[in-house]
């Protein structure tokens, strides 16, 4: 069974539709990318999803319907989301923002072990562990948003385009982070990004999604080989 | 020399119930960005309970644990019935809608309770102590004491618990709060309560020291609001030392400036939110700007 399956989603803001009835669907442990150029309803489709806009269709998540349901329900079931900005809490410390990543969590013990290990694997963060995570650099920032979303032990991990304005340096890093992840716990992810170029080379199976509609989807790989694929979005 | 320290002693328990209704303007102000106006009147309402309690017969420290607890219950139900519908709505809206419930527990109590004075008993002896040649009384001491007890519980609370934590970061950013499974308006009713019962606490501590009636809170909530405008209305620590300051200063003021006296007291608060206004509108430890009107 898929651990996503997503029909016919229309979802936007206020008169205004921004997805015209999507579908598809992840598997577990997959990567999978959805790309597509600015305004195509890349994010809206992240928001829909994890309940921060109402979608209108059926989106069942390891076969619960939760479409229309509210953000905090489904971060219960394990839905964790990296939104565009990377929405972290600013004056809280980056300690408590990592906790916070936890509140659904009820094995304070289990908590404690995944917050060391989210030390280990970041340790920029360690060492910035009691200031405000509104002091930290843009690439830090997005790690923190990585391993915070990482606290409520997702089963699915949503990221809304986690290269938005990092250096090219630091956008590989937060990629090989996500692979690490990807591969060691077995997270399922879905990846929204701009650089069709990285997320290609890192996804299994990928969707262009333009003017709120799927136009194509397939295999990453083929995609990347694919000479239509290469003009419109690897500008080659 | 020492009627000075007795001045300043009594205007820290004074400043110290203006702290604690100061606080109760900040918890919802930092979470909502609603200044709410009925603070005050619900903790007149309060209050009204309490002595109804105490004259009923019920023991006045019962009585007072009773109020608080009703408080709280009242609080979250306001905040759920009344401004959750309006929540995040046009500031106009909802300073009509908090200066409605206003007028609204004005009217109510006088007309359950009569518009009459009464007197309220107090929680602490009517004695002095005598402290290297300082007359305390027993009264400011206690109220100091309780209110510190209380922002200590606050502090431990907002800082040590997995609940405290979620309740700031809803005031911080409740769209993230959403993501990581926290239920943003469960946290503002407990606020809501929290307030609540801060606002009982200033009204149960002070009607001992004036008349109980409607308009028993009235002159308080301007002298919290000076408080909590200089401390920075979104800092609770500003909100207790901004109350201290108020209570000092009023007190000094009344005492050593012939002109101010008891009568014009009023002037002090009224001074000090101009001058935060004009010079640092921000207050001493805030970051959100306070608005010229």
């Amino acid at each position: 069974m898929s651990l996503l399956e997503v029909e016919d989603l229309r979802a936007g803001y206020g008169p205004v539709e921004v997805l015209d009835g999507i579908s598809f669907s992840v598997e577990p442990g997959q990567v999978v990318a959805v790309l597509g150029p600015n305004g195509a309803g890349k994010t809206t489709t992240l928001r829909a999803l994890s309940g921060m806009i109402k979608g209108r269709g059926r989106v069942a998540f390891d076969g619960e319907d939760i479409a229309g349901r509210p953000s905090e329900w489904i971060a219960r079931r394990g839905v964790a989301h990296v939104p565009e900005g990377r929405g972290t809490f600013a004056p809280l410390t980056v300690d408590e923002n990592l906790r916070l990543g936890a509140y659904v969590r009820k094995n304070a013990k289990d908590v404690k072990a995944d917050l060391a290990g989210a030390y280990e694997r970041f340790p920029a963060l360690a060492e910035r562990k009691t200031q405000p995570a509104g002091s930290l650099s843009g690439g830090e920032q997005q790690m923190l948003a990585v391993a915070r979303a990482l606290m409520l032990r997702p089963r699915l991990l949503l990221l809304d385009e986690p290269s938005l304005g990092l250096a090219p340096r630091v956008t590989g890093e937060v990629f090989e982070v996500l692979r690490t992840i990807s591969a060691e716990e077995g997270t399922t992810l879905l990846v929204v990004e701009q650089n069709a170029n990285l997320v290609l080379r890192f996804a299994d199976h990928a969707h262009v999604l333009e003017t709120g509609r799927l136009v194509l989807s397939g295999n990453a790989e083929k995609m990347r080989a694919d000479p239509s694929v290469q003009r419109s979005y690897l500008g080659r | 020399m020492s009627a000075v320290i007795q001045n300043v002693i009594d205007g820290i328990a004074v400043g110290s119930i203006y702290a604690a209704l100061a606080l109760a303007l900040v918890l919802i102000f930092r979470s909502t960005g609603i200044v709410n106006f009925a603070q005050g009147e619900m903790a007149m309402v309060s209050t009204f309970l309490a002595w109804g309690l105490a004259t009923s017969g019920v023991p006045l420290a019962l009585a007072l644990l009773i109020t608080l607890a009703v408080s709280f219950v009242a609080g979250m139900v306001i905040e759920r019935v009344l401004m959750r519908p309006v929540e995040g709505g046009e500031t106009l809206t909802l300073v009509i809608v908090t200066l409605g419930l206003f007028i609204f527990l004005n009217s109510l109590a006088g007309w359950i309770w009569g518009f009459g004075t009464r007197a309220m008993p107090s929680a602490f002896p009517d004695s002095a102590v005598q402290v290297a040649g300082v007359r305390v009384s027993l009264e400011s001491v206690g109220i100091t004491a309780v209110v510190l007890g209380t922002v200590g519980l606050l502090f431990l609370l907002f800082q040590r618990t997995k609940i405290g934590l979620a309740m700031r970061a809803v005031a911080v950013n409740p769209e993230s709060s959403r993501l990581v499974g926290v239920s943003v308006g469960r946290m503002l009713m407990l606020g809501w309560g929290l307030a609540a019962v801060l606002g009982a606490l200033a009204g149960v501590l002070v009607a001992p020291q004036l008349f109980l009636d409607v308009n028993l809170m009235g002159g308080v909530l301007i002298y919290s609001f000076a408080a909590a405008a200089l401390g920075g209305f979104d800092s609770p620590l500003g909100a207790v030392v901004g109350g201290w300051i108020i209570g000092v200063t009023e007190n000094l003021a009344g005492t050593y400036v012939d002109f101010i006296g008891s009568d014009l007291k009023i002037l002090v608060p009224l001074t000090i939110i101009l001058a935060v206004l004009l010079v640092r509108p921000s207050g001493l430890f805030g970051s959100a700007e306070v608005a010229r009107a």
